[in-house]
């Protein structure tokens, strides 16, 4: 009989199976649901939307490389790439390239490395970075140049230096939300949901971040429950006022389709370190976030809200968390 | 025309690996020839080790008991073949630890054949007879735990089963075992069945069995109306794993919580695999005691998968040469399933009683994935089947503070590996887990 030679034998410890998926495959799906939002905001603002994502996604990956622990390693997991992208979406088109730089920096700085990196922050970091720019460049993050300029359009306002007076564009416009607010004037809803609108420019093609929003789901890249909370709270909400006064309140489908909502609620609502991992904290998650963006919007100062509604929601995490965690098998019920 | 199972007959949370049944789901049970060594270590049930009755050089008959029980949850061995016993003394155990093991040298010159014995007559006698014969052949559960069958039937004064449950949801993948036992012993299922359930004093008999297996329920359904059985059903499940874990099939089956810190029979039910169940009736049948199992062995680094029937001691070497041996990609080989399994570190080691499969890995399986931060996506608590939260169990073990993993549940993990099969970070969860119940076992952090 022959001798069986033996091979070098592993012993590691069970299970000894794996399902496909990995975390930056994960965010990889996120990142290719953005692709079409993004080709069709530089279709409508021409190739400055490039410039500004450019600077964006730059800012977030040199951040996030300088500070992590393991420098090169960190950025092969994609999460810096996607903050750059999602930020740089919720930009104007017309902002100082430096302003999305900087603005970058502190999202990875302060959302993220700070908080000990990947999977430990507690605020979406893209939107503590718009917040940021919101807050000490306000006039630069509400000056919106109308689109249709052209495939190779680029704002000269794009260029400006660093601190300088920003070089008001001749020509701006109010977004959906601003001609809502102040003027009580609705945008036709055709085009909100193609996005011939103004605004930041990855908000405005509401067709494509819903077609984004699905994908993701049907990949299971992100939990469904929160964009169904969102939006089903957003259309009870905005439906009652509507019912209780249509000249003065907008209608659900415009409420919907204006600003960030959409992109806010498939696409940062539903990041995985920032929301909740329980099923039913989840829920409560979406609807704070429905609620507290329609009270903004229609009760409060800003024509926007969905950016606020989902950092005051992040904040809540942990004590939603604590009061949903699943009950342990045999605790009491048999139900199920 | 199989009923599909309804959407009510399923257990909350689990996940959903590929079968991989495809290498043996199709091969007859074959037996393996007899080798010369054979390694029967004291411990390889749950409980307390057996206890040697033989003596080195002494010669022993295949059948003929060579331990007896240690204690009440314990349980004998035999030997596997006639021949010779050439040592009572430490041998390498599956674990890689050291264990006290009977080694036994077959008779080359033995015919190895069983004298007939007349079959016991089960139905005159007493409950405690019954057990302690259940006891006396050595029989413990086949599907893996290889907890002392007999325990499971002696049951304290005024408790009553109700159902009889049969385990053949056989989850794991790549194994079939169970599989082509229903498929090739339907009537020695049966009549396993029919001695347990008088013994148990049973009203109903549940045999649970996920619908991969739409023959093996096909011919048990045949043989239950042919032998116009009213109270045996099968009753055909989802594919899930882990199913074949006792309270997520009695979830399955009836739709009820075992409390915990209670048995299945606290609420009325005894669960036995259908290996269990067919050793039983060959052991009534025959008078054979558990000597031999049936053992897959598969998985791509072996060059002719098999279903086999492994005399119990033998050499896992012996085993994979009748198998035409492993082929030089193979990296890892696990005994048991692939979810659960045990990695053995030499081929030497024996099959033991709870020994379900063989499973050889090359490169390609054993590549753990890199590790990134956990990101909370939450599916690892939506595969935990005992609804724990296996994130923060994780965490928590990372940081060593493991008085918090108690009141987290952590002692009440299956160690099922669900949450390490369906984390995309890649973070080893259920071994961090594991960890943290042994610290909580050393230190009694456990007393809420």
């Amino acid at each position: 009989m022959k001798k069986l030679k033996d091979p070098k034998l592993f012993v590691q410890a069970a299970p000894f199976l794996q399902q496909g998926l990995t975390t930056p495959k994960a965010m990889r799906d996120v990142i290719y649901a953005l692709i079409p939002i993004t080709l069709a905001s530089i279709w409508f603002f021409g190739l400055s939307v490039l410039l500004v994502l450019m600077a964006s996604i730059a800012g977030a990956v040199i951040t996030d490389w300088m500070f992590s622990k393991n420098g090169s390693e960190s950025l092969l997991d994609g999460s810096a790439v996607l903050t750059g992208l999602l930020l740089g979406l919720t930009l104007p088109p017309n902002l100082p390239l430096w302003m999305a730089f900087i603005g970058s920096v502190v999202g990875i700085g302060l959302g993220k490395t700070i908080w000990g990196g990947l999977g430990n922050n507690l605020f979406n970091p893209a939107l503590v970075g718009r917040a940021f720019l919101l807050a000490n460049f306000p006039n630069a993050m509400t000056t919106w140049a109308p689109g249709g300029g052209g495939l190779f359009h680029i704002y000269p306002s794009n260029f400006a230096w660093p601190f300088m007076q920003t070089t008001v564009d001749a020509v701006t416009t109010a977004t959906p939300l601003g001609l809502m607010k102040f003027q009580q004037e609705e945008t036709p809803l055709l085009d909100l949901i193609i996005g011939t609108t103004t605004g930041s420019f990855g908000e405005t093609c509401g067709l494509l971040i819903i077609l984004g929003g699905i994908y993701m789901i049907l990949r299971r890249s992100i939990d469904w429950r929160i964009p169904v909370a969102i939006l089903g709270t957003v259309i009870i909400f905005t439906g009652l006022l509507f019912i209780a006064d249509s000249t003065y309140y907008p209608n659900p489908l415009f409420s919907i389709f204006s600003g960030g909502l959409l992109l806010g609620t498939f696409f940062m609502a539903t990041d995985p370190v920032t929301s909740p991992m329980t099923p039913k904290g989840t829920w409560i998650f979406g609807i704070g976030i429905g609620i507290i963006v329609i009270l903004i919007r229609v009760f409060g100062g800003f024509p926007e809200g969905m950016m606020y509604a989902i950092l005051l929601m992040n904040a809540t995490v942990p004590l939603i968390e604590r009061y949903t965690q699943p009950r342990a098998f045999g605790h009491g019920g048999t139900a199920k | 025309m199989i009923p599909l199972p309804t959407f009510k007959r399923r257990f909350a949370h689990g996940i959903h690996p590929d079968e991989l049944t495809e290498q043996t789901v199709h091969l007859p049970i074959q037996r393996v020839p007899f080798v010369s060594n054979y390694v029967l270590p004291l411990g390889q049930h749950l409980g307390a080790p057996a206890r040697p009755t033989v003596k080195t050089g002494e010669r022993v008959q295949r059948g003929q008991l060579i331990a007896e029980p240690g204690a009440f949850v314990s349980t004998t061995l035999h030997s596997p073949v006639t021949g010779v016993v050439r040592a009572i003394a430490p041998r390498r155990y599956p674990n890689g630890k050291l264990q006290q093991a009977i080694e036994i040298e077959a008779d080359p010159y033995a015919t190895q054949r069983l004298e007939a014995k007349p079959s016991i007559d089960w139905a005159s006698l007493s409950g405690d007879e019954f057990i302690n014969h259940i006891q006396q052949a050595g029989i413990v559960g086949m599907g893996g735990a290889a907890f002392p069958t007999h325990v499971k039937y002696a049951l304290p004064d005024g408790m009553h089963i109700k159902h009889l449950v049969i385990n053949g949801a056989e989850c794991e993948p790549y194994l079939t075992n169970d599989h082509r036992l229903m498929l090739e012993r339907p009537d020695a299922v049966l009549q396993g069945v029919e001695i347990a359930r008088q013994k148990l004093d049973a009203e109903q008999v549940t045999i649970g069995v996920e619908i991969n297996k739409a023959d093996a329920i096909d011919i048990l359904e045949k043989k239950i109306k042919h032998l116009k059985y009213q109270h045996i059903k099968v009753i055909p499940l989802r594919v899930k794993y882990p199913q074949g874990a006792e309270k997520m099939l009695i979830q399955s089956l009836f739709g009820i919580e075992v409390p915990v810190g209670q048995l299945p029979r606290d609420v009325g039910i005894t669960v036995n695999n259908v290996g269990t169940i067919v050793a039983i009736a060959d052991y009534f049948n025959t008078g054979l005691p558990l000597i031999e199992r049936i053992v897959t062995v598969s998985g791509p680094g072996v060059e002719k998968p098999a279903n086999l029937i492994v005399p119990l001691g033998t050499p896992v070497r012996e085993v994979l040469r009748f198998c035409g041996g492993l082929k030089q990609t193979t990296r890892e080989v696990i005994m048991g399933g692939p979810m659960m399994g045990m990695p053995i570190a030499s081929l030497d080691v024996p099959i033991l009683k709870g020994s379900s499969g063989i499973i050889a890995f090359t490169a390609e399986q054993t590549a753990k994935p890199k590790e990134y931060p956990c990101i909370h996506c939450g599916r690892c608590a939506e595969a935990c089947p005992h609804f724990l939260n296996p994130s923060r169990l994780a965490r928590l073990s990372k940081v060593s503070r493991y008085e918090e993993m108690a009141q987290f549940h952590a002692m009440e993990c299956v160690e099922c590996g669900a949450c390490t099969f369906s984390c995309p970070s890649g973070i080893p969860i259920v071994q961090l887990i594991k960890v943290g119940k042994t610290e909580i076992r050393k230190t009694g952090a456990l007393s809420k």
